[in-house]
Protein backbone atom coordinates (compact mmCIF):
# COMPACT_ATOMS: atom_id res chain seq x y z
CA UNK A 1 0.00 0.00 0.00
CA UNK A 2 1.58 3.64 -0.92
CA UNK A 3 2.44 5.45 2.06
CA UNK A 4 0.41 8.72 3.59
CA UNK A 5 0.86 11.40 1.70
CA UNK A 6 1.04 13.51 5.34
CA UNK A 7 3.41 11.41 6.43
CA UNK A 8 5.91 11.85 2.99
CA UNK A 9 5.27 15.30 3.79
CA UNK A 10 6.45 15.13 7.15
CA UNK A 11 9.76 13.26 6.24
CA UNK A 12 10.06 15.74 3.24
CA UNK A 13 9.25 18.98 4.48
CA UNK A 14 12.75 19.77 6.03
CA UNK A 15 14.70 18.52 2.96
CA UNK A 16 12.43 20.53 0.37
CA UNK A 17 13.16 23.66 2.80
CA UNK A 18 15.79 23.84 2.69
CA UNK A 19 17.16 23.15 -0.67
CA UNK A 20 14.45 25.72 -2.07
CA UNK A 21 15.98 28.19 0.51
CA UNK A 22 19.84 27.18 -1.21
CA UNK A 23 18.22 28.15 -4.37
CA UNK A 24 16.51 31.40 -3.60
CA UNK A 25 20.08 32.18 -1.40
CA UNK A 26 21.87 31.37 -4.85
CA UNK A 27 19.98 33.73 -6.75
CA UNK A 28 20.37 36.07 -4.44
CA UNK A 29 24.34 35.68 -4.98
CA UNK A 30 23.93 36.05 -8.56
CA UNK A 31 22.48 39.18 -8.51
CA UNK A 32 24.56 40.99 -5.83
CA UNK A 33 27.46 40.08 -7.87
CA UNK A 34 28.77 42.60 -10.64
CA UNK A 35 27.08 42.87 -14.05
CA UNK A 36 24.12 40.41 -14.67
CA UNK A 37 23.38 37.42 -15.93
CA UNK A 38 19.81 37.66 -17.02
CA UNK A 39 20.77 37.34 -20.06
CA UNK A 40 22.55 33.81 -20.14
CA UNK A 41 20.08 30.92 -20.86
CA UNK A 42 20.51 28.98 -17.86
CA UNK A 43 18.41 31.66 -15.91
CA UNK A 44 15.98 31.13 -18.27
CA UNK A 45 16.03 27.38 -17.36
CA UNK A 46 15.85 28.47 -13.68
CA UNK A 47 12.77 30.38 -13.97
CA UNK A 48 11.21 27.91 -16.26
CA UNK A 49 12.02 25.42 -13.90
CA UNK A 50 10.20 27.13 -11.01
CA UNK A 51 6.98 27.82 -12.78
CA UNK A 52 6.87 23.96 -13.71
CA UNK A 53 7.39 23.33 -10.07
CA UNK A 54 4.98 25.65 -8.88
CA UNK A 55 2.05 24.65 -12.14
CA UNK A 56 2.47 20.72 -12.66
CA UNK A 57 1.72 17.95 -11.02
CA UNK A 58 3.04 14.35 -11.51
CA UNK A 59 5.95 13.45 -13.21
CA UNK A 60 7.76 17.07 -12.25
CA UNK A 61 11.34 15.38 -12.14
CA UNK A 62 10.88 13.87 -15.40
CA UNK A 63 9.34 17.31 -16.93
CA UNK A 64 12.34 19.19 -15.08
CA UNK A 65 14.77 17.27 -16.44
CA UNK A 66 13.29 18.02 -20.30
CA UNK A 67 14.05 21.88 -18.99
CA UNK A 68 17.73 20.92 -18.82
CA UNK A 69 18.30 18.77 -22.23
CA UNK A 70 19.32 19.50 -25.61
CA UNK A 71 16.79 18.50 -27.87
CA UNK A 72 16.60 15.13 -29.75
CA UNK A 73 16.65 15.72 -33.35
CA UNK A 74 15.14 13.06 -35.48
CA UNK A 75 17.76 13.47 -38.32
CA UNK A 76 21.01 13.28 -36.46
CA UNK A 77 22.52 10.70 -39.26
CA UNK A 78 22.12 13.11 -41.64
CA UNK A 79 24.27 15.42 -39.21
CA UNK A 80 26.54 12.51 -38.61
CA UNK A 81 26.84 11.32 -42.26
CA UNK A 82 25.59 7.75 -40.96
CA UNK B 1 22.72 -8.16 2.67
CA UNK B 2 25.15 -8.67 -0.11
CA UNK B 3 25.19 -5.80 -2.96
CA UNK B 4 27.09 -6.32 -6.47
CA UNK B 5 28.10 -2.74 -7.50
CA UNK B 6 27.84 -3.23 -11.26
CA UNK B 7 29.63 -0.10 -12.44
CA UNK B 8 32.62 1.36 -10.71
CA UNK B 9 35.94 2.24 -11.56
CA UNK B 10 38.19 1.33 -8.61
CA UNK B 11 41.14 2.27 -10.91
CA UNK B 12 40.62 5.76 -9.47
CA UNK B 13 39.66 4.28 -5.92
CA UNK B 14 42.07 3.58 -3.23
CA UNK B 15 42.12 0.00 -1.80
CA UNK B 16 40.60 1.22 1.73
CA UNK B 17 37.65 1.78 -0.73
CA UNK B 18 37.79 -2.24 -1.27
CA UNK B 19 37.95 -2.51 2.37
CA UNK B 20 35.45 -0.24 3.21
CA UNK B 21 32.86 -1.84 0.53
CA UNK B 22 33.67 -5.74 2.05
CA UNK B 23 32.89 -4.35 5.34
CA UNK B 24 29.26 -3.00 3.74
CA UNK B 25 28.44 -6.73 2.44
CA UNK B 26 29.81 -6.13 -1.78
CA UNK B 27 30.25 -9.17 -3.03
CA UNK B 28 31.53 -8.26 -6.34
CA UNK B 29 32.32 -5.16 -8.69
CA UNK B 30 32.07 -4.72 -12.35
CA UNK B 31 34.89 -2.14 -13.69
CA UNK B 32 34.15 -0.46 -17.08
CA UNK B 33 37.22 1.20 -19.05
CA UNK B 34 36.65 5.03 -18.90
CA UNK B 35 38.10 8.12 -19.30
CA UNK B 36 40.73 8.33 -16.44
CA UNK B 37 40.04 12.41 -16.26
CA UNK B 38 43.08 13.18 -19.18
CA UNK B 39 43.26 12.27 -22.60
CA UNK B 40 45.35 9.66 -23.46
CA UNK B 41 48.89 10.49 -25.52
CA UNK B 42 48.72 7.21 -27.63
CA UNK B 43 47.46 3.54 -27.40
CA UNK B 44 49.80 2.52 -25.31
CA UNK B 45 48.54 4.03 -22.29
CA UNK B 46 45.31 2.29 -23.07
CA UNK B 47 47.46 -1.40 -23.79
CA UNK B 48 48.65 -0.40 -20.08
CA UNK B 49 45.20 0.80 -18.80
CA UNK B 50 43.45 -2.70 -19.97
CA UNK B 51 46.16 -4.52 -18.20
CA UNK B 52 45.97 -2.76 -15.23
CA UNK B 53 41.82 -3.26 -15.26
CA UNK B 54 42.66 -7.13 -16.10
CA UNK B 55 45.88 -7.83 -14.26
CA UNK B 56 46.11 -5.59 -10.99
CA UNK B 57 42.75 -4.85 -10.02
CA UNK B 58 41.19 -8.59 -9.38
CA UNK B 59 44.28 -9.29 -7.17
CA UNK B 60 44.18 -5.99 -5.29
CA UNK B 61 40.37 -6.98 -4.72
CA UNK B 62 40.69 -10.60 -4.01
CA UNK B 63 42.19 -10.23 -0.33
CA UNK B 64 38.78 -8.35 0.61
CA UNK B 65 36.87 -11.47 -0.68
CA UNK B 66 35.48 -9.12 -3.58
CA UNK B 67 35.56 -10.39 -7.22
CA UNK B 68 36.69 -8.36 -9.26
CA UNK B 69 35.20 -8.03 -13.25
CA UNK B 70 36.14 -5.45 -16.14
CA UNK B 71 34.39 -4.21 -19.57
CA UNK B 72 36.87 -3.49 -21.96
CA UNK B 73 35.88 -0.81 -24.31
CA UNK B 74 37.01 2.56 -25.58
CA UNK B 75 35.01 5.30 -23.74
CA UNK B 76 33.38 7.72 -25.87
CA UNK B 77 35.31 11.19 -24.30
CA UNK B 78 38.84 9.78 -26.23
CA UNK B 79 36.13 8.33 -29.56
CA UNK B 80 35.96 11.48 -31.00
CA UNK B 81 39.40 11.05 -33.11
CA UNK B 82 38.50 7.57 -35.48
CA UNK B 83 41.68 6.95 -36.69
CA UNK B 84 42.82 6.87 -32.96
CA UNK B 85 40.17 4.84 -32.25
CA UNK B 86 40.59 2.23 -34.36
CA UNK B 87 43.93 2.03 -33.11
CA UNK B 88 42.61 1.46 -29.62
CA UNK B 89 39.60 -1.12 -30.75
CA UNK B 90 42.37 -3.20 -32.70
CA UNK B 91 43.67 -3.60 -28.98
CA UNK B 92 40.22 -4.70 -27.68
CA UNK B 93 40.52 -8.07 -28.81
CA UNK B 94 43.24 -9.24 -26.82
CA UNK B 95 41.86 -8.20 -23.57
CA UNK B 96 38.33 -9.50 -24.10
CA UNK B 97 39.45 -12.84 -24.44
CA UNK B 98 40.83 -13.02 -20.61
CA UNK B 99 38.63 -14.44 -17.62
CA UNK B 100 37.55 -11.68 -16.06
CA UNK B 101 36.31 -9.38 -18.61
CA UNK B 102 32.46 -9.73 -19.03
CA UNK B 103 32.12 -7.57 -22.24
CA UNK B 104 32.56 -4.45 -24.32
CA UNK B 105 31.85 -1.36 -22.28
CA UNK B 106 31.75 1.22 -21.40
CA UNK B 107 31.11 2.89 -24.56
CA UNK B 108 28.24 4.97 -26.24
CA UNK B 109 28.63 8.92 -26.47
CA UNK B 110 29.51 12.49 -24.72
CA UNK B 111 28.80 15.09 -26.62
CA UNK B 112 26.67 13.25 -29.41
CA UNK B 113 29.63 13.93 -32.62
CA UNK B 114 30.13 12.24 -35.72
CA UNK B 115 33.19 11.19 -34.95
CA UNK B 116 32.15 9.80 -31.70
CA UNK B 117 29.16 7.91 -33.38
CA UNK B 118 31.51 6.27 -36.26
CA UNK B 119 33.53 5.07 -33.09
CA UNK B 120 30.80 3.75 -31.59
CA UNK B 121 29.51 1.81 -34.68
CA UNK B 122 32.93 0.38 -35.02
CA UNK B 123 32.54 -1.11 -31.22
CA UNK B 124 29.47 -2.06 -31.09
CA UNK B 125 30.33 -4.24 -34.43
CA UNK B 126 33.23 -5.88 -32.52
CA UNK B 127 30.75 -6.34 -29.84
CA UNK B 128 28.55 -7.85 -32.09
CA UNK B 129 30.78 -10.13 -34.29
CA UNK B 130 32.42 -11.97 -30.82
CA UNK B 131 28.68 -12.59 -29.08
CA UNK B 132 29.88 -9.73 -26.14
CA UNK B 133 27.39 -8.44 -23.57
CA UNK B 134 27.40 -4.53 -23.90
CA UNK B 135 27.45 -2.03 -21.10
CA UNK B 136 26.60 2.07 -22.73
CA UNK B 137 27.56 5.64 -21.25
CA UNK B 138 24.92 7.27 -21.53
CA UNK B 139 25.85 11.31 -21.98
CA UNK B 140 26.03 13.91 -19.54
CA UNK B 141 23.81 16.69 -18.33
CA UNK B 142 22.12 19.20 -21.44
CA UNK B 143 23.68 15.75 -23.76
CA UNK B 144 22.33 12.77 -22.28
CA UNK B 145 18.46 12.94 -23.75
CA UNK B 146 19.65 13.47 -26.94
CA UNK B 147 22.59 10.75 -26.56
CA UNK B 148 20.38 7.94 -25.18
CA UNK B 149 17.69 8.51 -28.26
CA UNK B 150 20.63 8.21 -30.54
CA UNK B 151 22.10 5.31 -29.12
CA UNK B 152 18.67 3.63 -28.83
CA UNK B 153 18.15 4.66 -32.57
CA UNK B 154 21.52 2.59 -33.31
CA UNK B 155 21.04 -0.63 -31.52
CA UNK B 156 17.05 -0.66 -32.87
CA UNK B 157 18.88 -0.43 -36.17
CA UNK B 158 21.18 -3.52 -35.62
CA UNK B 159 19.14 -6.76 -35.97
CA UNK B 160 21.88 -8.60 -34.03
CA UNK B 161 21.47 -6.94 -30.98
CA UNK B 162 20.02 -8.96 -28.03
CA UNK B 163 18.41 -6.41 -25.54
CA UNK B 164 18.44 -8.40 -22.75
CA UNK B 165 22.61 -8.68 -23.15
CA UNK B 166 22.47 -4.65 -23.63
CA UNK B 167 22.80 -2.32 -20.37
CA UNK B 168 21.60 1.60 -20.83
CA UNK B 169 23.48 2.98 -18.11
CA UNK B 170 23.27 6.41 -16.15
CA UNK B 171 19.84 6.47 -16.66
CA UNK B 172 18.03 9.33 -15.20
CA UNK B 173 13.57 10.19 -14.76
CA UNK B 174 13.90 11.16 -18.35
CA UNK B 175 15.22 8.34 -20.21
CA UNK B 176 15.06 5.26 -18.21
CA UNK B 177 11.50 5.14 -19.01
CA UNK B 178 13.29 5.05 -22.55
CA UNK B 179 15.60 2.02 -22.14
CA UNK B 180 13.04 -0.30 -20.48
CA UNK B 181 10.20 0.06 -22.99
CA UNK B 182 12.56 -1.07 -25.78
CA UNK B 183 13.94 -4.31 -23.35
CA UNK B 184 17.63 -3.30 -22.08
CA UNK B 185 18.82 -3.20 -18.93
CA UNK B 186 18.31 0.43 -17.39
CA UNK B 187 21.75 1.30 -14.87
CA UNK B 188 21.26 4.09 -12.81
CA UNK B 189 24.08 6.16 -11.43
CA UNK B 190 24.52 7.25 -7.71
CA UNK B 191 26.15 10.60 -7.49
CA UNK B 192 25.81 13.55 -5.31
CA UNK B 193 25.18 16.21 -7.64
CA UNK B 194 24.91 15.09 -11.08
CA UNK B 195 23.48 12.01 -12.44
CA UNK B 196 20.29 10.51 -9.21
CA UNK B 197 20.58 10.34 -5.89
CA UNK B 198 19.55 7.41 -3.85
CA UNK B 199 15.85 8.94 -3.11
CA UNK B 200 15.87 9.49 -6.73
CA UNK B 201 16.82 5.79 -7.73
CA UNK B 202 14.39 4.73 -4.97
CA UNK B 203 11.60 6.95 -6.82
CA UNK B 204 12.75 5.26 -10.13
CA UNK B 205 12.29 1.84 -9.25
CA UNK B 206 8.93 2.26 -7.59
CA UNK B 207 7.94 3.90 -10.73
CA UNK B 208 8.72 1.16 -13.27
CA UNK B 209 9.57 -1.95 -10.79
CA UNK B 210 12.66 -3.74 -9.81
CA UNK B 211 12.98 -5.30 -12.60
CA UNK B 212 16.11 -4.79 -15.24
CA UNK B 213 17.33 -1.66 -13.26
CA UNK B 214 21.03 -2.07 -11.78
CA UNK B 215 22.32 0.72 -9.17
CA UNK B 216 25.56 1.61 -9.40
CA UNK B 217 28.33 3.61 -8.19
CA UNK B 218 30.09 4.36 -10.51
CA UNK B 219 32.76 5.53 -7.88
CA UNK B 220 35.57 7.19 -9.56
CA UNK B 221 38.18 9.81 -9.24
CA UNK B 222 35.44 13.50 -9.48
CA UNK B 223 33.07 13.45 -6.62
CA UNK B 224 31.85 10.33 -5.53
CA UNK B 225 30.53 7.59 -2.77
CA UNK B 226 31.81 3.68 -3.32
CA UNK B 227 29.18 2.96 -0.72
CA UNK B 228 26.47 4.51 -2.97
CA UNK B 229 24.98 1.28 -3.51
CA UNK B 230 24.23 0.40 0.66
CA UNK B 231 23.24 4.12 0.91
CA UNK B 232 20.58 3.35 -1.86
CA UNK B 233 19.30 0.27 -0.02
CA UNK B 234 19.20 1.71 3.63
CA UNK B 235 16.60 4.62 1.42
CA UNK B 236 14.56 1.72 0.21
CA UNK B 237 14.37 0.11 3.65
CA UNK B 238 13.31 3.73 5.03
CA UNK B 239 10.61 3.81 2.01
CA UNK B 240 9.36 0.35 3.26
CA UNK B 241 10.43 -2.12 0.53
CA UNK B 242 10.99 -5.67 0.96
CA UNK B 243 14.06 -7.45 1.75
CA UNK B 244 13.99 -9.59 -1.44
CA UNK B 245 13.02 -6.55 -3.20
CA UNK B 246 15.98 -4.53 -2.27
CA UNK B 247 18.49 -7.86 -2.98
CA UNK B 248 16.89 -8.32 -6.29
CA UNK B 249 17.70 -4.76 -7.25
CA UNK B 250 21.16 -4.78 -5.57
CA UNK B 251 22.38 -8.48 -6.16
CA UNK B 252 19.55 -10.32 -8.34
CA UNK B 253 19.78 -8.13 -10.74
CA UNK B 254 23.28 -7.49 -11.77
CA UNK B 255 24.15 -11.04 -11.18
CA UNK B 256 21.74 -12.00 -13.76
CA UNK B 257 23.00 -8.97 -16.23
CA UNK B 258 26.80 -9.77 -16.04
CA UNK B 259 26.19 -13.83 -15.76
CA UNK B 260 25.45 -13.28 -19.23
CA UNK B 261 28.87 -13.37 -19.43
CA UNK B 262 31.02 -16.40 -19.76
CA UNK B 263 33.42 -14.80 -17.54
CA UNK B 264 31.10 -13.63 -14.48
CA UNK B 265 31.94 -15.51 -10.96
CA UNK B 266 30.25 -14.24 -7.76
CA UNK B 267 30.61 -16.23 -4.40
CA UNK B 268 27.62 -17.27 -3.19
CA UNK B 269 28.06 -15.89 0.55
CA UNK B 270 25.95 -16.65 3.12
Amino acid sequence: MPPDASEVLDQQWLTVRARLIEVAAALDRIDRAEGSAADDPRIRQIGESLTLLAHERGNRAEQLQMVFSLPYEPDWRERCGV
Amino acid sequence: MDFIDPHIHMAARTTDDFHRMARAGCAAVAEPAFWMGYDRSGTNSFYDYFRQLTEWEPKRAAPYGIRHHAWMGLNAKEADDVGFAREVIAVLPEFLDRPTVLGIGEIGLNKNTKGEVESLLMLIDLALSRGEVMLFHTPHLADKYPGTRMILDILRAEPRVEPARVCIDHCEEHTVRLALEEGYWAGITLYPTTKATPERAVDMVELYGPDRILVNSSADWGPSDPLAVPEFMAAMRRRGHAPEVIRQVVYDNPNAFCGQSRSWKVDVRG
